[in-house]
């Protein structure tokens, strides 16, 4: 089986398009939590495509976008350390800190490397061993195993050398306080691929059964978020609330017992700033105590400039699915993928990126 | 010789007599070269076409090349781009002190292979070393001088509505291969750069019609820049189908991975041609007969309306926006 080019054909898409069209009778907001399936949307153009009863709106699931300032400015204050090699996934090399960003300290002359996976990084510890290597530890379930698995790595290799600024972010407890809001009604929720692929679909339930809104699992190619949309609508017109999986290739209801054990041996949870949305119990992952050393809050003795948001900007807003990219008065004009204010610009993930660079006259 | 490049090589003295002599000069064996004197004198007829380019790739051995190869390949094909035949290169390499001889010897012998393809001379050149750190290994910068045949008269400002826009194989493989192996990102694949020179495809094109209207090769930014940069210059807009452009299921599968779009991924041994619709079969039939055109094919079409953009009609059969290429391309998160 082909994974990619046979979930792009488009005589199954015109097929499952036009049984969307046929069942969807209630007018409907679905919310695609995920960065990964907002940029799909945009990238094949799928909000053209739904009935008019679909309103589909972006949620908070871009791991660079919801990293609070002030956690980004510790990052930035970590580079500036003399002997200190900061890697990093590529692209959070962009995003705006409050003063700066990693690609202008890198500039600078700060040692900044991209790497595709910890392991990466692991070696780049053990190649400069008189410098200290500080992995940036952002995103959600999904890359905090992969952490994980480097912190006990480095520990059985005696990597003496190797630390981690945990700023990842837990994806469950930040939906439960978008909908506690009350800010914004949905009717469907479609529920991040990557993320279930590691805890499964177990921990959505809460959201069908509390809630009373349908939930699916779905994958990243357009086919799948058809398929996702399908079976939303499907639930809503049966009056039903529970949750499916579109994505039985890289999903399965317990999910990943392995990663998930690392994550429990090396992390536990505790209270994350989240932008736009603020504080929220129980939604980050921080360095047990007996790995503390490793964690370069604790290592290092930096003071970050104190955290500033540039006015005007309203990721925050969108990124709790209250307003739209073409709300905001800086998009497009002051805010720009080349020149980006806020994170939902720079992030390839960004609803503001994606508006920005597939959306135009065309998209949307 | 020395088994390293030292900074003496670099000095203008008897090590750099040396390396010129024994490793440029009889690799690119030719009267011009030969008689070393400060500047290569040549005669000409006709509109010349005059390009100048710099290499700094890493690493600089690749899956289907180095550095050597796609100094040449490049340089040739923007002298090709305006539809010149290229004749003579200048080379010019900055190479960081320690850098192996046999290193720098393969990468000269594949110069000298490449350029014989191409069917063009090194015919001047320089040498620096320099301190290690200050340089990543070797840079190479290069200069080249075509002709242009008369009659043919290729721009970026020529697309014209209702022209029809031919691409000559699959993209983002040049661009994959060399990120499958670099420092920090290193994943194994089969796939290999498609750098080559296409100085014959683009002969055999001008043969098949001589009214080709813009040639350009979507190397740094992709298919998506170039197509940007033309129909910005000839004030049009550039639609194509997404279903039409070759992609490598391999391609797909590395950008999948690392949050990349094709469209946006650098390519060495391909080009973009832009043609008046009534020629555009013929110069099809012409381009899949050379050995880098056999997966051309034509993708979209010029438009009047929206000038300075690019649509595309996704799977879906939707349209989206394509723009240029923002920053550099990076690995996503997750």
């Amino acid at each position: 089986m082909k994974f990619i080019t046979e979930f792009r054909r488009s005589e199954l898409a015109g097929g499952l398009i036009s049984q969307i069209h046929r069942r969807s009778k209630t007018s409907v907001r679905f919310m695609e939590f995920c960065g990964g399936h907002t940029v799909t949307i945009f990238r094949y153009g799928l909000r053209q495509v739904l009935p008019q009863t679909i309103e589909m709106v972006s949620g908070p699931g871009c791991p660079v976008c919801v990293t609070a300032n002030a956690d980004l400015d510790k990052a930035i204050a970590l580079s500036r350390l003399p002997d200190v090699i900061i890697t990093t996934f590529g692209d959070m090399l962009k995003v705006p800190a409050s003063h700066s960003s990693l690609q202008k300290v890198k500039a600078d002359g700060a040692d900044v490397r991209v790497v595709y996976s910890t392991t990466d990084a692991l070696v780049i510890a053990e190649r400069n061993p008189t410098k200290s290597v500080i992995f940036l530890g952002i995103g959600f379930e999904t890359t905090a195993p992969t952490i994980a698995a480097s912190i006990l790595q480095a520990k059985a290799r005696r990597i003496k050398n190797y630390y981690i600024l945990s700023v990842h972010k837990l994806c469950p407890p930040v939906i439960r306080a978008l909908l506690d809001s009350g800010e914004v009604k949905l009717h469907g929720l479609i529920c991040p691929g990557h993320v279930s692929a590691i805890i499964g679909s177990h921990p959505w339930e809460f959201i069908a059964r509390d809630y009373n809104i349908p939930c699916v699992v779905s994958g990243f190619e357009p086919l799948d978020i058809l398929q996702c949309v399908d079976m939303l609508v499907a639930q809503v017109e049966n009056g039903e609330s529970k949750v499916e999986i579109a994505y039985r290739r890289g999903v399965r209801p317990e999910g990943n017992r392995e990663a998930l054990k690392l994550i429990e041996q090396v992390f536990e949870p505790c209270p994350a700033e989240w932008r736009g949305i603020g504080e929220v119990p129980d939604s980050g992952l921080r360095l047990r105590k007996e790995y503390q050393t490793l964690a370069a809050e604790f290592a290092f003795d930096i003071e970050p400039e104190p955290a500033y948001e540039p006015g005007g900007c309203i990721c925050g807003d969108i990124l709790r699915g209250v307003k739209t990219p073409t709300d905001c008065k800086l998009f497009g004009k002051a805010c720009t993928p080349e020149y980006p204010v806020g994170p939902c610009m720079v992030s390839s993930e960004g609803s503001c990126s994606a508006y920005y660079l597939y959306g135009g006259d065309f998209g949307g | 010789m020395a088994d390293k490049i030292l900074l003496a090589h670099g000095s203008g003295g008897k090590l750099a007599h040396e390396l010129v002599e024994k490793s440029f000069v009889k690799a690119f064996a030719n009267p011009l070269l030969a008689k070393l004197d400060d500047s290569a004198a040549m005669d000409f007829s006709g509109r010349l076409a005059f390009t100048t380019d710099s290499y700094v790739v890493s690493p600089i051995f690749f899956p289907g090349g180095d550095i050597g190869k796609l100094a040449v390949c490049g340089t040739v094909n923007d002298l090709a781009m305006s539809g010149a035949k290229p004749l003579y290169l200048s080379l010019a390499f900055i190479i960081e002190e320690g850098l192996p001889q046999d290193e720098l010897n393969e990468i000269v012998g594949s110069v000298q292979k490449t350029a014989q393809e191409a069917g063009v001379e090194i015919v001047t050149g320089d040498t620096k070393v320099v301190h290690r750190g200050s340089a990543d290994k070797l840079f190479i910068n290069t200069a080249g001088i075509g002709i242009i045949p008369q009659g043919v008269d290729i721009s970026g400002d020529k697309a014209r509505p209702g022209d029809k826009v031919i691409l000559s194989g699959t993209i983002g493989d040049h661009g994959i291969a060399v990120l499958s192996q670099r420092e920090g990102l290193s994943f194994s694949t089969q796939l290999k750069s498609d750098c080559a020179p296409l100085g014959s495809l683009v002969a055999k094109m001008l043969e098949a019609s001589p009214d080709i209207h813009c040639l350009r090769d979507p190397t740094r930014g992709g298919l998506a820049t170039t197509l940007n940069e033309l129909a910005k210059q000839s004030k049009v807009s550039v639609r194509i189908e997404e279903a039409k452009i070759p992609v490598r299921e391999e391609v797909l599968a590395a950008c999948e991975m690392l949050g990349f779009d094709p469209l946006y991924v650098a390519n060495e041994g391909k080009l973009v041609a832009v043609v008046p619709a009534k020629d555009a079969d013929r110069i099809l039939k012409a381009m899949r007969e050379n050995q880098y055109g056999t997966g051309a094919a034509i993708i979209g079409e010029v438009k009047a309306e929206h000038p300075g953009r690019v649509v595309m009609k996704t799977c879906l059969g939707a349209s989206r926006i394509v723009d240029m290429l923002v920053g550099d391309l990076l690995p996503r998160i997750c």
